[in-house]
């Protein structure tokens, strides 16, 4: 590109006029209680904390706070139901209930879009395409499954394995809900949940659904509160299993927990994903696909793809793409219609977030952002990209969990396989070009749970996801998202 | 000149693109911009075997008069029509800013001699049109002869010399693959066309926007390496404005606000423009009108 050329311009013209999503479907209650036992109960602890919606910090709700009685009443009411029927019930039966779950979701899909954007901060877009439809498919997937575990595991006889501790992440609420609960009543177990601090509400309009779908008592209980509450589950003595979704550091401390214990684990954590173009792929879709890859959920997606490799001979290019394709990208109001990058989840992550930014500048990375107006009130932060980066850099190495990428380049594919591989993650990847056998070559190459060829950020309820090295271990979706919930001879 | 197919495009990844562009919500004073933009883009066409002097009248007066109820509206940019009929054409517009286009170079289907192609190329220019829409010989391009292509491109912008802009029909419909559809625009590109086309409109599938963001890649490009703009233009099948404003959305979001003027992106359409107006209508009166409001021509 000649210097005298000028960069395109995307914002005079045609500028999108307010498109706000309609919330009348959406009814709140100002305090939310504790679900156990199919009851909506108020905590002993007798506290409750405020959900925040961060595009704007004003309080959506009151949320009750477990404390260590609450959550014993929630295993007991677990414990009792599995013991009394829920074991004993007909796979076919359990199916029905999980069927008539996943219905009701797709009845209120737009309810919890709303909400979710609400309480999350995602643009309306995503939750309503994506997180809610998912979360439906989900359920609908493993009831599917619940009569037919004998076929998965023939002459091996699977049995579930009792009450499960399930702790998930604030970034894909209801769908992490769906992705814990559906397998595991697929398989015949019981459950204690517990959403994120920052984002109960989804959670517990799941609760209301269950009790509309008339889940026997106790099946699955759903309890809310800080960290601390989810240590209380890992740490009673009568869980079976603890499934949890969040930080490689918190994971890494439940196992140190759980390590004396019989109870059993599946750990989805963090990611450091590689996206690697080469010279010969489909250009203008890679930029697509690293876009969507860093940029969807405003970067808290556990396997987005942080790393940017760059085959030299087209990085110029690439990077004159990248950046025409961000002027188009809408920061705002995430129930605007158009928005595609919303409000960063919490101040906590906010300051995360920046943090790293600072990093990035003082280890001598050069930075690009896209210049708009972010609202006065929320937590925002305009995409971002950092070029000039090494390997040593902490901006390449460490999770950010933010819409923060990170490019470098490379020369040769045994090169982008080490590079890409140089991390202690391992959970997803993904991969550019048009030539087959490459990407044969890299996916069996490449250390990692999940890679996608010539796209990114593809999910589906039959495909298993998870992650290798400190991404985790076990996986969910798919029939391999079933053996982590049974006992196989 | 040696040409091979450099450039490759990812089916999905492209259809990808677009269901997000179709997800973009214009609303109000937006829409309403959108709209009359719209209008501004349209190039008004018949191109039948009955067409006739008074018909094309006809057309001249309604792409001249859109709707006279509406005083502040737009004219279309062009009216389009065969060559016999660029003389009717011409003198029905000349006192209107509204450019003659016409279809050359034995269209829709391009199987004629360079000769006669070159013959009819003139005789239209003679006549009075402004632009040029020829069509590319799809069976040699289909027979790898590339550069039997991009001469027949380069002799008809030759014979319409600078002051009459070409635009050149890829027929995308009879293209096949999307890696074709952007080899084809780069040929049309190097090869002098002040415009690329998909469509002559009597091929199914005509213009889609999956194709049209294929095009619109490789004229960016193209910006990005020489500095010179191509204008744009999907013909046929944009019927009703919600497509017609994803059309404009996909230029947004490519190209930029530079595009974004009828100088350089065109709508190929005879009967869009009855649909703009009667949204226009709708969001100045807040009801529908009956089609039989709007002048049929």
């Amino acid at each position: 590109m000649s210097s005298k050329i000028k960069p395109l311009k995307y914002h005079e013209k045609l500028n999108f006029s307010p498109s706000l999503e309609n919330t009348d479907s959406l009814s709140l209650k100002k305090e939310y209680q504790l679900f156990i036992n199919g009851r909506f109960q108020k905590p002993l602890s007798n506290k409750y904390f405020a959900s925040i919606n961060p595009a704007n910090e004003n309080k959506i709700a009151m949320v009750a706070q477990a404390n260590e009685k609450d959550v014993d009443l929630a295993v007991k009411a677990a414990r009792n139901s599995y013991e009394s029927h829920w074991s004993k019930t007909p796979p076919k039966e359990r199916a029905k209930y999980i069927y008539r779950i996943a219905r009701i979701i797709q009845e209120k899909a737009k309810e919890l879009a709303i909400l979710e954007t609400l309480d999350g901060g995602k643009p309306i877009r995503e939750s309503r395409d994506i997180d809610i439809p998912l979360a439906a498919a989900h359920f609908f997937y493993y009831a599917g499954w619940a009569d037919k575990l004998d076929y998965a595991f023939p002459n091996r006889n699977p049995k579930p394995l009792g009450v499960v501790g399930q702790i998930i992440p604030w970034n894909f609420p209801l769908m992490m809900a769906a992705w814990k609960i559906a397998p595991a009543l697929a398989t015949g177990n019981t459950v204690v949940l517990k959403p994120a601090e920052s984002t109960s509400l989804t959670a517990l309009k799941l609760a209301e659904i269950i009790q509309e779908a008339d889940l026997p008592d106790g099946v699955v209980n759903i309890i809310t509160g800080p960290g601390s509450t989810g240590e209380m589950i890992v740490n009673h003595p009568d869980i079976d299993k603890i499934a949890f979704t969040g930080s490689t550091e918190v994971g890494k401390t439940i196992m140190r927990s759980i390590s004396s214990t019989s109870k059993k684990s599946t750990m989805e954590l963090g990611g450091k994903a590689a996206n690697i173009i080469f010279e010969d792929a489909p250009l203008d879709q890679a930029v697509e696909g690293v876009i969507n890859g860093i940029y969807f959920n405003q970067g808290h997606v556990c396997c987005a793809g942080s790393r940017l490799f760059v085959q030299e001979s087209v990085y110029e290019l690439i990077l004159r793409k990248l950046k025409d394709r961000m002027q188009s990208l809408v920061v705002g109001d995430p129930l605007d219609k158009n928005t595609d990058i919303g409000a960063i989840n919490s101040k906590q992550q906010l300051s995360t977030i920046n943090n790293y930014i600072d990093i990035g500048k003082k280890e001598g990375a050069d930075i690009f952002q896209l210049s708009c107006d972010l609202p006065a009130k929320g937590y925002w932060c305009p995409p971002t990209l950092f070029t000039n980066v090494s390997q040593s850099h902490r901006i390449a190495k460490e999770e950010i969990f933010g819409p923060v990428l990170a490019v470098q380049t490379f020369r040769t594919t045994e090169e982008v396989i080490t590079k890409a591989n140089n991390t202690p993650f391992g959970l997803s990847a993904g991969v550019w070009t048009d030539k087959g056998s490459k990407v044969f070559n890299l996916t069996s190459k490449l250390r990692a749970g999940v890679i996608w060829a010539n796209t990114y950020n593809k999910f589906d309820p039959t495909s298993p996801f998870g992650g290798y090295k400190e991404s985790g271990h076990g996986r969910e979706g798919g029939l391999h998202g079933l053996s982590p919930y049974l006992n196989i001879e | 000149m040696q040409f091979t197919i450099n450039n490759k495009v990812d089916k999905v990844g492209i259809e990808d693109r677009i269901a997000r562009i179709t997800k973009r919500s214009l609303k109000s004073e937006s829409k309403l911009a959108g709209l009359k933009m719209v209008l501004s883009m349209i190039d008004l066409t018949t191109l039948e075997g009955m067409d006739t002097d008074k018909k094309v009248q006809q057309l001249c007066y309604k792409a001249t008069h859109i709707h006279n109820e509406l005083p502040d509206l737009p004219n279309v940019a062009a009216v389009c029509v065969y060559p016999t009929m660029v003389k009717t054409a011409s003198n029905a517009l000349k006192d209107f800013d509204v450019k003659v286009a016409s279809v050359a170079t034995a269209f829709p289907s391009g199987s004629s001699s360079l000769k006669i192609k070159i013959q009819e190329t003139k005789e239209a220019i003679f006549n009075g049109a402004d632009e040029v829409d020829m069509v590319i010989s799809r069976g040699k391009f289909h027979s790898g002869e590339y550069n039997y292509v991009f001469d027949e491109i380069a002799t008809i912008k030759e014979t319409c010399g600078s002051d009459v802009r070409l635009k050149v029909i890829l027929e995308t419909g009879e293209l096949g693959d999307y890696d074709h559809i952007r080899f084809a625009s780069e040929i049309a590109i190097n090869a002098g066309a002040d415009f690329i086309k998909t469509s002559t409109g009597k091929i199914k599938p005509a213009a889609t926007l999956p194709i049209t963001l294929v095009m619109l890649e490789a004229i960016k490009d193209h910006y990005y390496n020489t500095g010179k703009m191509i204008g744009m233009k999907p013909a046929g099948g944009i019927s009703n404005s919600k497509l017609a404003l994803q059309y404009l959305l996909l230029v947004k979001e490519t190209l930029g606000d530079l595009w974004l003027d009828n100088h350089w992106f065109r709508f190929g359409a005879s009967s869009l423009a009855n649909d703009v107006l009667m949204q226009i209508l709708k969001l100045k009166k807040g009801y529908y009108q009956s089609n039989n409001y709007f002048s049929k021509d």
